[in-house]
């Protein structure tokens, strides 16, 4: 698990007395900053933000397809649209890409694009290992899923209980490509977790101090530790569990004295932790735009904080609420129920913070208002559920019903969804210089909210009537038929509202050629992002700001009169910047991060069908490493937006050289990087003239 | 000079902003990655290290178990030697702070041989084991055994190439005080694998 280090983002260039550098490696230096290549070889935040978007659009897509495949199975009783054995494939891909590859990867994109926005930086800590992130997110995600095309898919549920997964009652393929997929997805999000956590740490705007951060970053860099400590663990299960299908260890193996607890054990404390860096994101996306459509300052700005802090460390410890039923004794359970109840304490601190914020503001219920207050009520019930199963004699009549269904759909789509989709609306403009349509999007507001609602809110009944989760049918007199019916109904529902958030996209790209460009802050809003224009240019700031408070931007545009009362002093244009950025030096794309991400799918290919395609796998990635290492982070003969021409700051600019590769060669932090410093030691001249 | 004010602000040039605003560690970049990395590193071996423990008594009767096949001796010749390797690094460390080069490059050199002493000495002791009938497959405290010390034993060959690295490049000149940065993030890492052999050595070899 290499994580490779990254120079710092400036550097000179055209200093005379640089040596000019041959080019390195197999490719040419990419230079491309339009047009489909240069999406391959970006290193741009924003552009890696958005093809996560992007990626996860599309698996939401393939995810949903299976959605609707689940429910039409269970429209009416018996049916026979699926087998039950590509039931189970399709409620495991189902899950597992629900969560990991559209979930997980929206809240990824958002860091990604608002992370150095709203601390006012250049852009991330290490920018090619951000784009490696994003690649391994789709080499694992193409992975997994080719294993549609390769023998039949995983089929032992998102959590894939070992032994149930073990190669004797699961012949197939499908859990290799499963483990493989997320081992792969893993190390993305391992390595963004790295980079994105020394990015808030160490680059905030000068002035910005921890109490200063707005709640969006504080959320994500919350979550950003939650996938720190939990990922790995998960790494462990699913290597254990590799070990004993493809080279028969015996972690899982019962018969030879294994526990089949300590799959449970393992999952959980990454799954616990995984369910709350899902919603982490959506809470702190809420945070932001709620404030702005009341026209209020976040109510309780510190106990937003560290009720966020709290959960994550809460999170750590209420994992074996998921296995009251598995016998763990009852001390442990009476210890889980209670951890699991108090863990519901931070969680309500931010629900009555959001209200208190909307609570006699000005309010403005447009679509990202409407979805913000979609996550808060609809997560409220989803929350009351999860404290129904945190009592442990409950739980063991809910477990394992659609009940248990009921409340995951409500916390993870009606509560992190429901924020993305508030937070597309919201970023949209800001990304891609138009806003979203409201006609349309009213209509994805409510139509989602009532599919919604007729699909995950029957299963509480359901649920407690006793139908089973993960049953592919159920007869006729169980008394299940009309509720499930409804569901179908509302999952189509569903289906429409996504559709017309995507025509949406279209619709009202095209007829924003003919309106008004949106300008740098078209809701009157408080954060950094908002003080440069729209889309936001690619060096982010021309000129980095000074920070004095919370909510920077909006302290620039009102101030308080002499008779007590806040006034507009200025408008966001007035204040913001106006994007000519000159001397700024951005990192150069490359191909290597790329190169490296597409080496580990193969490899995890090789490992379950042949063993050469993984050792050419394992080849291709040391070869990537070493011409990523070799390569410098900064083309020196690339086009700069620059103009070098005979000032002092010539001069100036070389201290910033020498501190900036004083840094770099710290890069040899890892062996694949060493080399980079080599390349940087030979490129800078050690006794650059200091200013 | 907007040059140096964009420069400044991208956070790498954190001495201009440490104590006056503390809106950086001032620590480097790559430096506090290193660190975060570890961290997760920690979860990843703790549950290596957990899975052993709750295997390594349930080998069922008869089979091969801890107690019939552990050489302390052997096993504590070859931590010391590691634990050495960690000293050595030090002195490397050290070495390129006084800009010594000829230290550096000995230490660093010092450090990999016994590093790859301690990979020679798993590798033998792998092989005996498998000559006294434990295999990968062999029953569970096998498989335990193997996949935790395997881990550990791939992260110092990790180690001991990025070590290999940096003497190449202080070979050719390139690893210069101001530099010594290099030599203490891979210090960082070489530290940790040896502190995590430590807790795996005590809880593998000599807690009974
Ligand atoms: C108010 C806080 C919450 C409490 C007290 C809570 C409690 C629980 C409990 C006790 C279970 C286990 C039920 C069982 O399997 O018998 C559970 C399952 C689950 N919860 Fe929550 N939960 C909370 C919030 C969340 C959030 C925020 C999410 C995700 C965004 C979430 C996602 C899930 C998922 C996915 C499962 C089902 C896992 C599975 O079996 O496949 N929960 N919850
Ligand atoms: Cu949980």
């Amino acid at each position: 698990m290499a994580i490779t280090e990254e120079r710092p983002l400036a550097l000179p260039s055209g200093d005379p007395a640089r040596p000019s550098e041959p080019h390195l490696g197999v490719f040419r230096r990419p230079t491309t900053t339009t047009g489909w290549r240069s999406w391959l070889t970006t290193v741009d935040h924003k552009k890696i933000g958005i093809m996560y978007g992007a990626s996860a659009l599309f698996f939401l897509v393939v995810g949903g397809v299976e959605a609707l495949l689940i429910r039409l199975q269970l429209a009416a009783p018996n049916g026979t649209l699926l087998s039950a054995d590509t039931y189970n494939q399709v409620f495991t891909m189902h899950g597992t890409t629900m969560i990991f590859l559209v979930v997980m990867p929206i809240g990824a994109a958002f860091a990604n694009y608002l992370i150095p926005l709203q601390i006012g930086a250049r852009d991330v800590a290490f920018p090619r290992i951000n784009a490696f992130s994003f690649w391994c997110l789709l080499g694992g995600g193409i992975l997994l899923n080719s294993s549609w095309f390769l023998g039949g898919a995983p089929d032992g549920g998102w959590f894939n209980y070992a032994p149930n997964s073990g190669v004797v009652f699961s012949p197939s393929h499908g859990i290799d490509f499963w483990n493989m997929g997320l081992i792969i997805t893993g190390i993305s999000s391992l390595s963004g977790a790295v980079n994105l956590i020394t990015t808030v740490i160490n680059m905030r705007a000068p002035g910005m101090t921890l109490m200063k951060v707005p709640v969006f970053t504080w959320m994500a860099l919350v979550t950003q530790f939650l996938l720190l400590f939990a990922i790995p663990v998960l790494t462990v299960a699913q290597v254990l569990l590799a070990m004993d299908r493809l080279y028969d260890a015996n972690f899982f193996n019962v018969s030879a004295g294994a526990d089949p607890l300590l799959w449970q054990h393992l999952f959980w404390i990454f799954g616990h932790p995984e369910v709350y860096l899902m919603i982490m994101p959506a809470f702190g996306i809420v945070s932001e735009t709620v404030p702005v459509f009341s026209r209020k300052p976040i109510f309780g700005y510190p106990f937003m904080v560290f009720s966020g802090i709290a959960i994550g460390f809460m999170g750590f410890g209420v994992w074996a609420h998921h296995m009251f039923a598995s016998g763990i004794g009852p001390l442990s359970v009476a210890a889980f129920s209670l951890s699991t109840m108090f863990i519901a304490v931070p969680t309500g601190v931010k629900i009555l913070n959001w209200i208190a914020t909307m609570w006699g503001g000005r309010l403005t219920f447009n679509t990202p208002m409407l979805f913000s207050v979609g996550l808060i009520t609809m997560f409220t019930i989803g929350g009351l559920s999860g404290v129904t199963h945190a009592v442990a004699p409950a739980d063991t009549q809910q477990t394992d019903t659609y009940y248990i269904v009921a409340h995951f759909h409500y916390v993870l789509f009606g509560g992190a969804f429901f924020g993305f989709m508030s937070g597309f609306y919201f970023w949209w403009p800001k990304a891609f210089g138009y806003k979203l349509g409201e006609g349309l999007g009213k209509f994805n507001f409510w139509t989602m909210l009532l599919g919604f609602n007729l699909t995950f809110g029957p299963m509480h009944i359901l649920g407690l009537q006793g139908m089973s989760r993960r049953v592919y049918t159920y007869d006729e007199n169980y008394g299940f038929d009309f509720w499930n019916l409804v569901a179908t109904i509302g999952a189509f529902i569903i289906a429409l509202s996504v559709l017309s958030f995507i025509i949406n996209i279209f619709v009202s790209k095209k007829r924003a050629a003919s309106l008004p460009p949106v300008g740098p802050d078209p809701w009157d809003a408080r954060g950094l992002e908002w003080m440069i224009q729209s889309p936001a240019p690619e060096h982010n700031f021309d000129q980095t700001p000074t920070v004095a408070h919370l909510d920077e931007f909006w302290h620039r545009k009102y101030a308080e009169g002499d008779d007590g009362r806040v006034r507009r002093v200025a408008t966001g244009d007035e204040v913001a910047q106006p994007g000519d950025g000159t001397g700024v030096h951005l990192p150069s794309p490359s191909y290597w991060p790329m190169v490296a991400a597409f080496s580990l799918p193969l490899i995890g290919w090789g490992l379950i069908f042949n063993l050469y395609l993984a050792i050419f796998g394992g080849v291709l990635l040391v070869v990537a490493l070493w011409g990523w290492a070799i390569e410098p982070p900064d083309d020196i003969d690339g086009v700069h937006h620059d103009h070098h021409d005979a000032d002092p700051s010539g001069d100036v600019e070389a201290t910033g050289d020498i501190e900036a590769t004083g840094d770099a060669s710290a890069d040899a932090g890892k062996a694949d990087v060493t080399a980079e410093a080599a390349t940087d030691a030979a490129a800078v001249p050690e006794e650059a003239p200091v200013g | 000079m907007a040059e140096t004010t964009l420069a400044a602000s991208a956070g790498y040039d954190t001495e201009h902003h440490t104590g006056e605003h503390a809106t950086a560690t001032g620590i480097s970049n790559t430096k506090l990655g290193m660190w975060v990395f570890l961290g997760s590193e920690c979860m990843l071996f703790g549950g290596l290290i957990s899975t052993y423990l709750l295997y390594k008594d349930r080998v069922p009767e008869g089979g091969i178990s801890p107690r019939d096949i552990y050489d302390i001796y052997f096993t504590s010749a070859s931590s010391f030697v590691l634990l050495m390797s960690s000293l050595t690094m030090v002195l490397a460390l050290a070495a390129v702070q006084r800009a010594d080069y000829s230290r550096l490059k000995l230490w660093l050199f010092t450090t990999a041989l016994l590093g790859s002493t301690f990979i020679a000495g798993q590798i033998y002791e792998f092989t005996a084991f498998t000559r006294e009938g434990l295999g990968f497959t062999t029953n569970i405290f096998g498989s335990a055994f193997y996949t935790l010390t395997g881990f550990h034993g791939v992260h110092v060959t990790i180690g001991i190439v990025m070590l290999l690295s940096v003497l190449i490049l202080a070979i050719r000149g390139k690893i210069t005080v101001e530099k010594a940065e290099t030599v203490e993030i891979v210090g960082l890492y070489w530290h940790f694998v040896d502190i995590v052999w430590i807790l795996i050595f005590t809880i593998i070899y000599l807690i009974p």
